[in-house]
């Protein structure tokens, strides 16, 4: 039992230095990947801005909420990865090795959070640069940054039940592309207030928008917020809710579907 | 009942079906410790369903399947350890290098940083690959990614070996390093199950051949037996002349008793014959007979191709019969 229990430890790492090589052959698309959110950042805060209806300095209001839009849309990296990794013959090879059964899973997830955290790295960075700053404690921050990587983590086992229950291409790029509704309709931008009465109420449940509200909180950014909801008033418990309750249903979801893959 | 010892693979009534469609029907196979054993059958035959099965990789609705004495139900993980496994496409990481991913494989089975790396090494050297490199897989010709792709097969010595289609998509060259690679290896005592549609590749690598059709076998022994199962010899005849195919094929079947098989394209007539020599002289003085121009007049063992046309064509008759009498 001792010796399944440290095979499932050294076959994890395996899987991961596999992503992680794969990295290493492919650096330009490691810098695509981290510039696309810088790009968003910037053109939100410098093109866009200033009109989302937030008082104050909208670029408080935006950085943190482009840490929460940036997680989200890890969504869609991981399920591009799992449906490529998936039409791959290796998983076969996997798949008749006598190997820890959830290896590929973890090293997809490793993988993930890590190129996920750098990215979080860059673009508090980049926040820093146009003048963005937080005004809390430094664990008021760490709980922010465990906040961001905690949705992140729970967008990454969604996305890897939807790769796998999409299983083609094409069908992943539809998904893909409700990715882009589902994170522009949340506080990212602008706040409820600013919205039809119904849509706000939409976007203030959007498990994304308590990450964001949660995080300005914490980073003692401003919310620009004129009336209060029960949403609002509990982003802090609904930030950690929300990824629970997406992990809980989704995590063995995915597992039982990858075991499943044979039948 | 089976014995272990001498038998590598055992199926015994094996089902497996996707939908309406059977993809095994009733499979049986046994297949000795260290010998090729091929597996010949069409397209859609259900050879790469069978190979899936015994390695692990689909389970089947009913019947047993054993591979080096585990069963693959209930037993998975060890026969994983027991095998190794070439697939119909390349199942190597074409991203990384050749060294990377026998490395890779390496570490999965558990041999270690070192051992996997030391491994990785000799196999490379040993299939002509050691000079490749940093050089991503997805830059290797066809040859030299079978030759990885069956490497990595090898990276624990496995007990028995799985080759779905091998050289499928290769051209002769590759298909010769492949046959050479998968020679060296039965030396070793390695069992190996081999799937093919190409006759030749079965006559050339396999010791014992199972013909599958429509999820079953029609029909197992070796390269001989299962030639002479055709009813042996045949006798060809090529004319010079093709105005005169009908008159000299009406002639040969007479002198040969025999259905005869027309190639109107080739100019050649051909029939099975039973009593060879004799057989010979008949047609050649019925040709002169009817004053008909042989360029060529020969007797020869049937191909394989015609056992297998035969094979599996008796028993898509047999389907028809069958439905047609529901």
């Amino acid at each position: 039992m001792s010796t399944t229990f440290t095979w499932a430890f050294t076959d994890s790492w395996t899987m991961t230095r596999r992503e992680l090589a794969h990295w290493a052959r492919q650096p330009v698309q490691i810098v695509v990947g981290l510039a696309f959110p810088v790009m968003l950042l910037l053109m939100f805060g410098f093109l866009i801005g200033g009109g989302a209806g937030v008082e104050g300095d909208y670029r408080e209001y935006l950085v943190p909420g482009m840490f929460a839009l940036t997680m989200a849309f890890g969504l869609d990296a991981t399920m591009v990865a799992v449906t490529q990794d998936l039409e791959k013959g290796v998983i076969d090879r996997f798949r008749s090795m006598p190997m820890f059964d959830g290896a590929v899973l973890v090293g997809r997830a490793a993988a993930d959070m890590l190129q996920s955290a750098l990215s979080l790295a860059v673009l508090i960075g980049v926040g820093l640069a146009v003048g963005w700053r937080w005004h809390g404690s430094f664990a008021a921050f760490l709980g922010a940054v465990g906040l961001l990587l905690l949705f992140r983590f729970a967008m990454l086992w969604l996305g890897i039940h939807l790769a796998m229950v999409a299983g083609k291409p094409e069908l992943v790029m539809a998904v893909q592309i409700l990715v882009w509704p589902i994170g522009f309709l949340s506080n990212a931008f602008a706040t409820p207030e600013s919205m039809p009465g119904w849509l706000g109420a939409t976007v203030e449940w959007n498990p994304m928008s308590a990450t964001a509200t949660a995080v300005r909180d914490l980073f003692g950014n401003e919310g620009g917020v004129t009336s209060a909801s029960w949403a609002y008033e509990h982003a802090q418990l609904l930030a950690v809710l929300w990824p629970l309750l997406l992990i809980g249903v989704f995590f063995p979801l995915a597992v039982r579907r990858f075991t499943r893959l044979s039948r | 009942m089976s014995d272990p010892a001498t038998e590598a693979i055992v199926l015994e009534d094996v089902h497996k079906r996707y939908g309406e469609k059977r993809a095994l029907d009733g499979l049986d196979l046994t297949v000795r410790r260290g010998t090729v054993h091929g597996v010949l059958g069409p397209n859609g035959a259900g050879k790469t369903t069978a190979v899936r099965v015994m390695a692990t990789l689909l389970r089947p609705d009913a019947g047993r399947v054993r591979v080096a004495g585990c069963d693959v139900r209930t037993q998975a993980q060890r026969v994983r350890h027991r095998i190794g496994l070439l697939g119909q496409h390349a199942a190597v990481d074409e991203e990384l290098s050749g060294r990377q991913n026998l490395d890779m494989f390496g570490r999965l089975h558990h041999l270690g940083a070192r051992g996997a790396a030391a491994r990785a090494d000799e196999l490379l050297d040993r299939f002509g690959l050691g000079d490749t490199g940093r050089k991503a897989v997805k830059q290797y010709s066809g040859g030299m990614r079978r030759r990885l792709d069956l490497a990595a097969s090898l990276v624990t010595d496995p007990e028995v070996l799985f080759l779905d289609e091998p050289t499928t998509g290769l051209d002769p060259r590759g298909r010769t390093e492949v046959w050479n690679a998968v020679r060296s290896l039965v030396g070793g005592g390695t069992t190996v199950l081999l799937t093919t549609q190409y006759l030749e590749e079965a006559d050339q690598l396999a010791d014992r051949i199972s013909v599958i059709d429509s999820g079953r076998v029609v029909a197992d022994g070796t390269a001989d037996e299962l030639k002479a199962r055709t009813g042996g010899d045949r006798i060809d005849v090529v004319l010079h002349d093709a105005a005169r195919l009908d008159a000299a094929a009406g002639m040969l079947r007479t002198a040969a008793a025999a259905e005869v098989v027309v190639d109107a394209d080739r100019r050649l007539i051909s029939a099975p014959v039973t009593d060879r020599m004799a057989a010979l002289h008949r047609v050649v003085r019925a040709l002169e007979d009817a004053a008909i121009a042989a360029e060529d007049v020969a007797l020869r063992r049937p191909t394989l191709d015609e056992v297998f046309l035969r094979l599996t064509d008796d028993g898509n008759r047999a389907d028809d019969r069958a439905e047609a009498a529901v």
